[in-house]
């Protein structure tokens, strides 16, 4: 676990910020004391997965919940489950051989091995995914109690279940039926309903700066992998003959397929392309927008090193600036769950040409 | 890969939870969200267009019923025409009826009555002729009694004497 003198998410910073201004005239000891401020330390440090949920640091002091380690030992075999305040105030401590390597991502690691041992503890992200899907199950339970109260007869749902039918059928009707095709489309609908549910409860929980909200899961790759794994085996398992005869024997002049395979290659690589793009758009989007919010938080934190006039002056810049990209992140949000979805449905539904020969 | 930083290298517990986490929200609303949902959009709009069809059925129903009232309404008023025409044709021919048997019975009454002139004159005039003739006869009597006395053949002659004159019995 690393020291630094910003791990304070944007809202509080922007709060912080009008504390400052208050403060404009008391020097600023603690800023002169410390070393510089390390930006791409602090900007991966909030992105990144943690094995404690920090909150705040008071009077340098960190306030973080301390959450489950789960490890298997490489020396006897047995499961090892245990807080991560054993590793101590400053991470450094070493518990029952477990500690924690500073050079090597701040994972956990046993004494005397190399390898990382088996590790599913209930990381900060972890702990993020869980409160996204109660916030969905509590969500679309109470739209589906609506719905199960009350008869046709009595009429549509208004407020926030009308908003939510709305949502569901837009994705329903407009992305996933119009893309994979009145035939087959209830096979993949709960699916791709539940990813961009997901997905979207996901990423505006990101932009929450405070405690239920604010880690970086969609902007972590093995979250985009897991989803663009499962939409590639929803493509390829279940695609049609057609689909596959497209890929090796594709409506092309015989001789660029025949002595040399040149189309079945190209299609073939096609296939990994797909989702690979689909992993690589949700992550990049949504992990740019947060080291933007984060570097202009930092740029605070710096300009009050050089000293209190440049910093107020640049704080106030940086203020609108983080404000608007809040405001463009909230639109990113929603449009990203939305290509993702939409992507996977246009790619399933070509997985499934109907027969157009003659 | 050591150096680069976590959110770019797939981390295995991360994976694992997602996974179930995901399991378990997918079964959740797939089971009990979505279909509830979408069932219930589609009842409705389902509910929708049966209120729709209903709708024009009774609209249409309601023309029908109207088109019918109206013929009704156009039969009774011919109906009660026609009747009025009847009633008007039934008086003209009463009247027309009585009008000529009040002639012909005026006719025949006439007629009954020239007869009883007739025959009161035919009676008159007999009775006239014979009281003329008796008249006669007394004068012819007297004038004759003195002359001639009461021989019948002196009656008859005179009687064809009278009838020449021109009166007739």
């Amino acid at each position: 676990m690393y020291i630094n003198p910003i791990r304070k998410t944007p809202a509080l910073s922007a709060a912080l910020l009008g504390l400052l201004l208050l403060m404009i005239s008391t020097p600023l000891h603690a800023a002169d004391e410390k070393e510089p401020v390390d930006v791409k330390e602090a900007v991966l440090g909030h992105m990144s997965d943690a094995y404690d949920w920090h909150i705040t640091t008071w009077g340098g002091h960190h306030v973080s919940i301390p959450l489950p380690v789960i490890v298997k030992s490489q020396k006897d075999g047995t499961w090892h489950v245990f807080s991560s305040a054993r590793f101590g105030h400053d991470g450094k401590e070493v518990f029952e051989g477990f500690y924690l390597d500073e050079s090597r991502k701040g994972k956990v690691y046993e004494q005397g091995y190399d390898a990382r041992p088996w590790d599913i503890s209930i990381t900060k992200d972890v702990v993020q995914i869980w409160i996204n899907i109660l916030i969905l199950v509590v969500v679309f339970l109470c739209c589906a109690r609506w719905y199960k109260r009350r008869k046709v007869q009595d009429g549509a749902p208004g407020g926030f279940v009308g908003m939510m039918e709305v949502l569901v059928l837009a994705i329903n009707d407009d992305v996933i039926k119009a893309s994979i095709g009145e035939r087959h489309y209830r096979r993949y609908a709960p699916y791709l309903l539940t990813v961009f549910f997901f997905l979207l409860v996901t990423n505006l929980m990101g932009l929450i700066p405070i405690f239920p909200g604010g880690a970086n899961v969609t902007g972590n790759i093995t979250i985009t992998f897991l989803f663009a794994t499962i939409t590639f085996l929803f493509i390829n398992l279940f695609g049609n003959r057609e689909y596959w005869k497209e890929i090796f024997w594709p409506d092309v002049p015989t001789w660029m397929k025949c002595p040399v395979p040149l189309m079945p290659v190209i299609e073939l690589f096609g296939i990994f392309t797909k989702p690979f793009a689909l992993m690589v758009r949700l992550f990049a989007n949504m992990l740019a927008g947060h080291a933007i919010i984060l570097s202009l938080t930092c740029i605070i934190f710096i300009t009050f090193q050089v000293n209190v006039l440049v910093g107020t002056s640049l704080s106030a810049v940086s203020f609108v600036m983080i404000l608007f990209m809040d405001m463009l992140e909230l639109l990113v949000a929603f449009i990203q769950a939305y290509v993702f979805t939409m992507l996977s449905a246009v790619f399933i539904g070509m997985s499934l040409p109907e027969h157009h020969h003659e | 890969m050591e150096n680069m930083p976590s959110i770019l290298t797939p981390d295995f517990g991360l994976l694992f939870w997602m996974l179930l986490a995901f399991l378990v929200v997918l079964f959740v609303l797939a089971k009990f969200a979505f279909p509830a949902i979408t069932g219930a959009v589609e009842e409705r709009k389902k509910f929708i267009d049966e209120s729709l069809k209903n709708a024009r059925e009774a609209n249409e129903k309601l023309a029908g019923i109207k088109a019918e009232s109206e013929a009704i309404l156009k039969a009774a008023r011919e109906q009660q025409a026609e009747i009025l025409r009847e009633a008007k044709r039934t008086g003209e021919n009463i009247i027309a009826e009585a009008r000529s048997k009040a002639q012909a019975e005026g006719a025949k009454d006439l007629e009954a009555a020239k007869t009883q002139i007739a025959a009161e004159k035919e009676l008159a005039l007999r009775d006239i002729r014979s009281q003329v003739a008796e008249l006669s006869l007394q004068i012819a009597e007297k004038v004759v009694r003195t002359q001639l006395g009461e021989d019948p053949a002196q009656q008859r002659y005179i009687e064809r004497l009278l009838e020449e004159q021109g009166v007739k019995a």
